[in-house]
């Protein structure tokens, strides 16, 4: 099956950059805001968010890194994964507003598990979650506060995100 | 990876991945809930059929920070002092439900037979066999290096041109064996430094350079020195005429420590004896790894634990 292009370069701009400006409005303004990627992707688009963040209102965006591996509900299921490191900022999370940014939200487990990650790392005051593409099929209760773009998709279909850091082309395509 | 039983049948890239997942475990001893829920309702059995305090404790330890259920059972206090054959052992263990069994036995080549032997359907993981290998201790050598040699960009790298002495009772020591391969895999070069008496028959054959003179090897600048424990529990013919003189010939004292480079890492796998083979300056020197050795050793073992437990494709 041949891939179609559905999100380029400028797409993928724009989205984050409204992104950011909802994510400030939200918050009403950058105090205590933690941008929180869970890799690989979700951690480059979590420093783009915070770079955008830093040029609207310097100072802002707090970016890190959450890896879930180890607390993914299928690891005795699946292939082995191997973890990606988890960065915290120096300031932790107790009491900050955490953003939670990755690539695709479709099943929710990712984040069911990012949230119990969250929780053995501290207590922040609000846990929200921004990400780009939103491909529907949820298995939990769990929403987006922040999408870049719905994608009705079918489960037989796959959405593949590609960015420049580690593609080499910004793209976001359905297989 | 299905079991660990001996560090020859690891890859490069196998080995690198160990320690990269024992990269990200060492994080977790640093956070406020020192637990991870990885391994939670899966079964390790510690079966230790030889004394060990710090083995078995980081064994422990490992299996707990990953949520794991942890059943201690070593010889003394169990039916094996009544004569319970490891098979027995083994069926025993698969009938509670066990799913990792990680073993210590003075036989080598037993944890290999358990793994083979369809006794029982568990991950078996070697912490250390007779005379023949202990991975684990030298994955945690390997990753001990690596973190003094590459500090905070250690990810993804190997020890390759690495220079690695290893001095001591080569012919008894498990440590030594699992290390002389790991490390060679991973790009270093060993060397073993030993009295005649105490290098293996065949050593030829093994991937490592050998010496009988440390004052030379001392002189040819190592990256690492590792010190290897006298075994009094194996030394059942005279290998030597006298611990002193051992000890004057082979025993890294003062002098030879500080004709050691700055840089170079003095390692040891302890339990030390202070005095014989390495001085008390020598094992508290700032270049000495020995308890950053202890540390590393748990999240090895939960990167280990990780490794063999998860993924259900096997």
């Amino acid at each position: 099956m041949t891939a179609r292009s559905v999100m380029q370069q400028a797409d993928i701009t724009r989205a984050l950059t409204r992104i950011s400006h909802e994510i400030l409005e939200s918050n009403r303004g950058a105090s205590d805001l933690v941008l929180l990627g869970i890799p690989t992707r979700g951690v480059i688009l979590a420093r783009r968010i915070a770079a955008i963040l830093d040029s609207i209102e310097p100072g802002s965006g707090t970016v890190g890194a959450l890896d879930v591996t180890m607390y993914r509900d299928d690891l005795s299921r699946n292939l082995v994964r191997t973890p990606a490191p988890t960065e915290i900022p120096a300031g932790g999370l107790d009491g900050k507003t955490v953003v939670l940014v990755d690539d695709v939200l479709y099943s929710g487990r990712t984040i069911r598990s990012a949230l119990d990650a969250i929780n053995d790392i501290g207590r922040p005051r609000i846990v929200r979650l921004a990400t780009l593409v939103d491909r529907g099929h949820r298995e939990l209760p769990i929403r987006a506060d922040f999408v870049g773009k719905n994608l009705p998709t079918s489960t037989s279909e796959r959405i593949n995100v590609r960015l420049l850091e580690t593609d080499g082309v910004d793209e976001v395509a359905i297989a | 990876m299905i079991h660990l039983l001996s560090t020859k049948d690891l890859s490069r890239d196998e080995a690198v991945q160990i320690l990269d997942v024992a990269e990200d475990m060492a994080d977790v001893a640093t956070r406020e809930v020192k637990k991870l829920p990885a391994l939670r309702g899966k079964t390790v059995v510690n079966l230790f059929f030889e004394d060990s305090t710090r083995t078995r404790i980081s064994f422990e330890a490992a299996a707990k920070r990953l949520s794991a259920d942890v059943i201690s059972v070593s010889a003394k206090g169990s039916s094996v002092s009544k004569g319970e054959s490891l098979k027995d052992t083994a069926q025993t263990l698969a009938a509670i439900g066990a799913d990792a069994v990680v073993i210590r036995h003075s036989s080598s080549g037993a944890p290999r037979v358990l793994a083979n032997s369809g006794w029982i359907d568990a991950a078996v993981v070697n912490a250390g066999d007779g005379t023949h290998e202990h991975p684990t201790q030298a994955l945690l050598d390997a990753f001990t290096m690596r973190k003094r040699i590459h500090g905070a960009a250690s990810r993804g790298k190997d020890l390759d041109g690495i220079a690695v002495t290893i001095v001591g009772d080569v012919l008894h020591s498990r440590v030594a064996r699992s290390n002389a391969w790991l490390l060679t895999t991973l790009g270093a070069t060993v060397t073993f430094v030993a009295p005649a008496t105490l290098l293996p028959v065949g050593i030829g054959e093994w991937p490592v350079e050998t010496s009988y003179d440390l004052d030379e090897a001392i002189d040819a600048g190592p990256d690492v020195i590792m010190m290897l424990r006298i075994q009094s529990e194996r030394m059942h013919a005279a290998f030597f005429p006298t611990a002193r003189e051992y000890s004057r010939e082979w025993g890294l004292d003062d002098e030879r420590l500080s004709r050691l480079p700055a840089a170079s890492l003095v390692m040891h796998p302890g339990p030390m004896n202070r005095g014989l083979e390495i001085s008390a300056n020598a094992a508290d020197s700032p270049r000495s790894t020995v308890l950053e050795q202890v540390a590393n050793g748990v999240s090895i073992r939960m990167a280990v634990l990780y490794l063999v437990l998860s993924g259900g494709a096997k």
